[in-house]
């Protein structure tokens, strides 16, 4: 039981959407679809829901072509970036309005509708109005209304990006333990955020300029990014990217700096690469990178620092609390073996990757 | 600080009412009056200051040498009514398709569209009198109520469209699109879900085509002659070598009353079932 993606494409004017997309979903998962704004995350489920009409591609469920079928008749349930319910119908007839439309019986419905209502924690706001509700009530109706259908396919188009912190954190775990009950459901979640991308998906999705540019399992993704937009991506703080040498007996960064050669990159050819490493493997050191400060900001355990080096500009995610004015000078030690290494140019593909378990 | 402001709000409050107020109660006073009362200055209260009198209500049901003011009023209810009525229903549709539907023929585009009903009420309506005189004559529906029904239609059309083209805009179009997933036509989409939430626009449009058509003269009084007659060619009639002031006060108030009528129905629906919760 599955859905299978084809060749979606989809260009309006000169700008690319979608470049095609292929990929296959499976029954009872969780796919997060990351990536940055504009990638195409939207399109795509409007393309799979059948509100954008694509320029080719074709869509399978179960091995059975779906892609002529009109929105109304492909049973896929959606939940918007925004807080999207009917204002004039109060949550329970918001809750219960597809299922209206499928005919179910008055008490079918009751009786789904109130189990829905109490699993998001909205039982007994039956007869409320959504504008009476707070933002996270107004997504947790349209993630009811979505739950209850019990559709094939369930998508969900970065839906807490509009609530406050603290309240996605608490949806975020809500949904997981909600979206853990669809085992018979294939469920697309799209995100920005590689926290939610990593800790809700069974798999996770990349996606650039309109084209998946990994798939695999949250590990594998994070551990051994495809590309340096998929390495971009994947970590917040971004990756920290600096061009370099590699020679026979070390790395020569842009700006002179050199280091030692890791064991795990001894056997890449000898030329010029990207050199990768993740934010929160810089430490303050001696002898090696030196920079200043143009940006600090402490978040409680951590300190965030950005630093213009020799080689670039970088972001440090350092534990404990560091106070650094704005052009102080700092050392940063980067430590080799945690190094990734790309190709520059062409498609910047990963030829290096550390050793996983290792991280500090 | 906040009670002085309160205080000027109210006076505002109270300025405005006096300022809308008094030409109704001009008007109702004056309507009871005779020639007498009229004359010698301003006067309000009946039987202390003037000597009331039915006359001028009674000209308008044929009393006095005055006219049948029941006949062109039920007409004009017909015309006005059913031309509004036809204008909300097709105005709607239309706007609807053009608020959410991309049209191209050449280079002809939903802009076009639009502006092209607009443009409608942009040329002076004297210019569309003879046009609209021919073609009733030709369709042999001059002098009909049938035949103002279409004029009327044609002329509260843009209006209708134009207010519910801006209304649509901004009712959220995921919410159609969110009907659609959950199992709605389009068709459905709008009757189901765009529609009661767009209840205040319609009202607004319907509100404005009543006005708009009962308050015309111009197209009443050159395209109907004997058999139709709508009110305001209806009331011109009053008028004589002395103006009869009585009998212009009692049909101005009995005009103005359905408007009223309708004003007060619809009135709650304004501030009711507005979009917000529907988007954030």
């Amino acid at each position: 039981m599955s859905l299978q993606l084809n060749d979606l494409s989809l260009r309006v004017d000169a700008v690319v959407h979608l470049d095609g997309v292929s990929a296959r979903f499976e029954r009872g998962r969780l796919t997060t679809v990351i990536g940055r704004t504009l990638a195409g995350k939207t399109t795509l489920m409007r393309g799979i829901a059948g509100l954008q009409r694509l320029d080719r591609g074709a869509l399978q469920l179960d091995g059975r072509n779906f892609s002529a079928l009109p929105a109304w008749r492909r049973d896929i349930a959606m939940v918007y970036q925004q807080f999207i319910n009917y204002p004039h119908l109060n949550v329970f007839e918001n809750v219960a309005f597809p299922l209206r439309r499928k005919g179910l019986s008055d008490a079918a419905i009751g009786k789904r509708v109130r189990g829905v209502l109490d699993k998001v924690g909205l039982g007994g706001f039956d007869a409320r109005r959504p504008a009476q509700l707070s933002g996270g009530q107004q997504q947790r109706v349209a993630l009811a209304r979505a739950l209850a259908r019990e559709a094939g396919i369930l998508m969900l188009d970065e839906p807490l990006v509009n609530l406050d912190y603290k309240l996605r954190e608490q949806l975020r775990g809500e949904f997981r333990s909600l979206l853990a009950d669809q085992t018979d459901t294939i469920v697309l979640y799209n995100t920005t955020e590689p926290a939610e991308a990593m800790l809700l998906g069974d798999a996770v999705l990349v996606m650039h300029e309109g084209r998946i540019l990994q798939a695999g399992t949250p590990p594998d993704v994070f551990d051994r990014p495809a590309f340096m937009q998929v390495a971009a991506v994947v970590n917040d703080p971004p990756m920290n990217f600096i061009q370099g040498r590699k020679q026979a007996h070390g790395i020569e960064l842009t700006g002179g700096v050199r280091i030692g050669l890791p064991a795990h990159l001894s056997r890449l050819a000898t030329g010029d690469y990207w050199f990768g490493i993740r934010a929160s493997e810089l430490r303050f050191g001696s002898n090696c990178l030196n920079g200043r400060v143009t940006f600090s900001e402490v978040s409680g355990s951590e300190t965030f620092l950005y630093v213009d080096t020799v080689a670039g500009a970088l972001t440090a995610q350092v534990e404990g609390v560091h106070i650094h004015a704005l052009g102080d000078s700092v050392s940063i030690d980067i430590p080799a073996d945690r190094l990734f290494a790309f190709e520059i140019g062409g498609s910047c593909c990963l030829v290096g990757a550390p050793a996983t378990g290792a991280q500090a | 600080m906040t009670g002085f402001f309160t205080f000027l709000k109210y006076l505002a409050i109270a300025l405005w009412s006096a300022f809308v107020v008094t030409p109704f109660l001009w008007a109702l006073t004056t309507s009871f009056k005779t020639a007498n009362g009229i004359t010698g200055g301003p006067t309000y209260l009946p039987w202390l200051q003037y000597e009331p009198s039915l006359n001028g209500w009674k000209s308008l049901f044929g009393a006095g040498g005055g006219i049948d003011i029941v006949a062109p009023y039920i007409d004009s209810l017909i015309v006005t009514g059913s031309a509004s009525l036809i204008s909300i229903v097709l105005g709607t549709l239309a706007a609807y398709g053009l608020s959410r539907f991309t049209y191209r023929a050449g280079f002809v585009k939903n802009e076009d569209l639009i502006f092209f009903f607009i443009s409608q009420r942009i040329m002076p309506p004297i210019v569309l009198a003879i046009p609209f005189f021919l073609m009733l004559k030709w369709l042999d529906l001059l002098d009909s109520k049938l035949g103002l029904i279409l004029v009327y239609v044609a002329l509260l059309l843009p209006i209708a469209v134009w207010i519910m083209v801006d209304f649509f805009n901004n009712v959220p179009r995921q919410i159609d699109e969110m009907a659609m997933l959950d199992g709605c036509t389009p068709i459905e989409a709008f009757l189901r879900v765009v529609l009661p939430n767009s209840l205040p626009g319609i009202i607004v449009a319907g509100m404005f085509c009543l006005i708009f058509g009962w308050n015309d003269f111009f197209f009443a009084f050159t395209l109907t002659f004997t058999d139709t007659q709508l009110l305001p060619v209806a009331v011109v009639a009053l008028n004589s070598s002395v103006t009869p002031w009585w009998s212009l006060s009692a049909s101005a108030l009995i005009s103005v009353a359905p408007l009223l009528l309708v004003a007060f129905v619809v009135e709650r629906f304004l501030s009711r079932g507005n979009l917000a919760g529907a988007i954030r």
